[in-house]
């Protein structure tokens, strides 16, 4: 079972590799898909496999070396969730792409750079290190800016240019972070540097400085508001497939995932950083959805919206942490964090079903402005009747997954006593439904006009991608139900709730790895020098053998006055 | 504050300048430095982290094996930290690759609009 973990990432990695050769060699296009398609489909299966197949978080280590020295990666509850819904979101859109690329050039270099988003992803979510982490992010990152212009008009390169320039500055504060954690820790390992700052007695002012630099850059790579300038152009830029990895699982991935990762597996859901995520998120759910009312371009509507939605997440998780410090029950902060987290799930299925649908119109009409669109539903009815599955869902109407998620964030919030966030949740939730009930009147209503008269529903792969993810958006539901919740969700709820200095990361060493490092540490720390010939091993993990000229502490101290005025 | 902190707080100066390039200049060209001298000072800022002295005093030297197997322990005692220079090694290359896409973008740019002036290409509201 431990040896599917590196799987996940090697096989999209190679695949990602041979696609440009193999799209030289297939001449036809649709035959260049298979491949990706395969890989996709397999990648699904390893996931569900690891979802299903065990409780307890997997560790592998890379290359079978072990503690002091090896890269772990790590599958627990929440990074095999995220592996699912990954895989699951990529082998749709892969389906889309077979007639939706044809348009385009290239296909091996489209499928090659897919398939290195994916790998990307799935380093995230199975990353056990920050750095890898930030490798992974910065694999997929490179992979989804190519991608975004993939069109080479001039909209896709400017949207191109912006959303590389803002990422790259969003990787520059994630690496000082990094080095700022690592300057007061001596550790980059997730569970080691949760242990670091525990013994610490808890963050620091330097841990402080470091975290604000990694929320600035997670929040960067998320999208949230002030942060979220990018997104609005990227999205919609893309080619309708990627718009909706983009939106249904790269801001995720990178994002919101390595977000929580942060604050509750590192930071122990420390509540500073739970309030700041508070305000992110509101801020992102109120103006994301201001903004997409007043969007007259279908894609962008989907992109703000996605800001918005993305603010669910970050809010429920957020209010998680500052509930767990408030001494709330662990069952109530345990459906916050369910909420979140199903919410997310759920945002990916449905965003993706509604960038695959507005691709399906744009590809039938030739237009994504809602005013020339309409009547949809009497030309395209497959398109049209996925559509209003999508935008149903989003807007929370029952029985669809929308709703459920919103229903347990707002519970959740009103049972933890934050009655204004809950009011706030409920009034968003509203305006959602107003621009989606605008969306369906312009695009599903009416007469058909000039422009989607001539249209005729799009090729079957393209109709099979979206009536899968519309009957996902129902199945979803299902995971609120108990028995699906407890395999499925609980086992990703605990690994945000258990975060901290004990928390799951902790036990995922083996036992004689701990040993050995316990001796070593100690050892190390009495002597004061370090013992022979362990001193490379020791570094090559990322424990300082000796503080540095100024101290840990005080280098950081350093550090933090440089920036602080 | 001692003058041992002096090349943390030029390197969050450099983290700045980079910043402000990115920021406030209206050249695709100039933006990409920007971009160039941002990362170069995470990466600096990496490298000044690994740095320590040897217990004994004296200079720290580079963190590489010559004398064999027997030399481990002096040159454990002597080093530099060598985590953070694997760290920007790897951090390098991810930056070479971001600069060569970007280049490339801003060739495409250039044909498209025949100016570097962002000023001028205003098609996406942002």
């Amino acid at each position: 079972m431990a040896h599917l973990v590196p799987l996940l990432v090697a096989l999209p990695l190679a695949g990602g590799f041979l696609m440009p050769v193999v799209g030289r060699l297939t001449g036809r296009r649709e035959s260049a898909a298979a491949l990706p398609i395969l890989l996709a489909a397999v990648v699904l299966v390893m996931a569900v496999w690891l979802l299903l197949g065990a409780d307890e978080p997997i560790t592998y280590w890379v290359g079978g070396w072990d503690f002091p020295i090896g890269i772990s990666m790590v599958a627990d509850g929440l990074s095999r969730l995220m592996a699912v819904i990954v895989a699951t979101i990529s082998l749709v859109a892969l389906l889309f792409s077979i007639d939706y690329m044809s348009r385009f050039t290239s296909p091996g270099l489209y499928y090659g750079l897919f398939l290195l988003m994916l790998a990307g992803m799935n380093g995230v979510v199975l990353s056990g290190d920050l750095f890898n982490m930030f490798v992974f992010i910065e694999v997929a990152g490179i992979a989804s800016y190519a991608l975004v212009a993939f069109g080479t008009e001039s909209d896709e390169l400017e949207a191109s240019f912006k959303y590389l320039v803002l990422g790259t500055v969003a990787s520059a504060f994630l690496l000082v972070g990094i080095a700022l954690v690592y300057n007061v820790t001596g550790h980059l390992n997730w569970a080691k540097v949760a242990e670091g700052i525990a013994q610490a007695g808890g963050p620091t002012v330097p841990l402080y400085v470091a975290a604000a630099f990694f929320l600035m850059g997670f929040g960067l790579k998320a999208a949230m508001v002030p942060f979220h300038a990018w997104l609005p152009d990227a999205h919609p830029s893309a080619p309708a497939p990627i718009s909706a990895m983009l939106s249904g699982v790269l801001i995720k991935a990178s994002g919101v995932y390595a977000l929580v990762r942060f604050v509750f597996s590192v930071f122990g859901g420390d509540p500073t950083l739970g309030w700041v995520l508070i305000v992110l998120g509101v801020l992102s759910m109120v103006l994301g959805a201001l903004m997409a009312a007043g969007q007259e371009d279908f894609k962008r509507l989907l992109a703000y919206s996605s800001i918005s939605q993305v603010g669910y997440v970050v809010l429920a998780l957020g209010a998680a942490a500052v509930m767990r410090a408030r001494g709330v029950s662990e069952g109530i902060v345990g459906l916050a964090v369910f909420g979140g987290l199903f919410h997310l799930a759920n945002h990916a299925v449905f965003k993706a079903l509604l960038f695959l649908c507005s691709g399906s119109v744009e590809y039938a009409t030739g237009t994504r402005q809602l005013k020339e669109l309409g009547g949809i539903g009497r030309r395209m009815p497959v398109t049209g009747a996925c559509l209003r599955v999508g935008a149903l869902a989003i807007s929370g109407v029952p029985p669809l997954n929308g709703f459920w998620s919103k229903l347990f964030i707002i519970v959740a919030l009103v049972l933890g006593e934050m009655y204004v966030l809950a009011a706030v949740t409920g009034v968003v939730s509203f305006l959602t439904l107003m621009y989606y009930a605008k969306v369906q009147r312009y695009v599903l209503g009416g007469e058909p006009s000039a422009s989607v008269d001539r249209a005729r529903e799009v090729p079957a792969g393209m109709a099979v991608a979206t009536v899968l993810l519309a009957v996902l958006c129902v199945a979803t539901s299902l995971l609120a139900v108990p028995a699906v919740r407890s395999r499925v969700m609980d086992p990703a709820s605990r690994a945000v709730t258990a975060g901290g200095a004990a928390g799951p990361r902790e036990r995922l060493m083996t036992a004689d790895a701990e040993a050995t490092e316990r001796a070593a540490g100690r050892e190390t720390r009495r002597a004061g020098v370090q013992p022979a010939g362990e001193a490379l091993a020791v570094d090559a993990h990322g424990r300082r053998p000796a503080p540095g000229p100024l101290g840990a502490r005080g280098s950081l101290d350093a550090t933090g006055e440089g920036t602080a005025p | 504050m001692t003058l041992a902190m002096l090349p943390f707080i030029l390197a969050f100066l450099l983290l700045v300048v980079g910043l402000y390039a990115i920021v406030a200049k209206r050249n695709v060209i100039k933006v990409i430095v920007g971009i160039l001298v941002l990362d170069y000072a995470a990466n600096l800022l990496l490298v000044l982290v690994g740095y320590r002295t040897p217990p004994e005093g004296g200079a720290p030297v580079a963190p590489i094996l010559t004398g064999g197997v027997k030399g481990v322990d002096a040159l454990a005692a002597a080093a530099v930290d060598p985590i953070p220079q694997a760290l920007v090694l790897t951090s390098i290359v991810i930056g070479l690759s971001v600069t060569a896409l970007v280049v490339a973008l801003a060739i495409r740019l250039y044909e498209k609009y025949g100016t570097f002036d962002t000023n001028l290409m205003r098609n996406l509201k942002g």
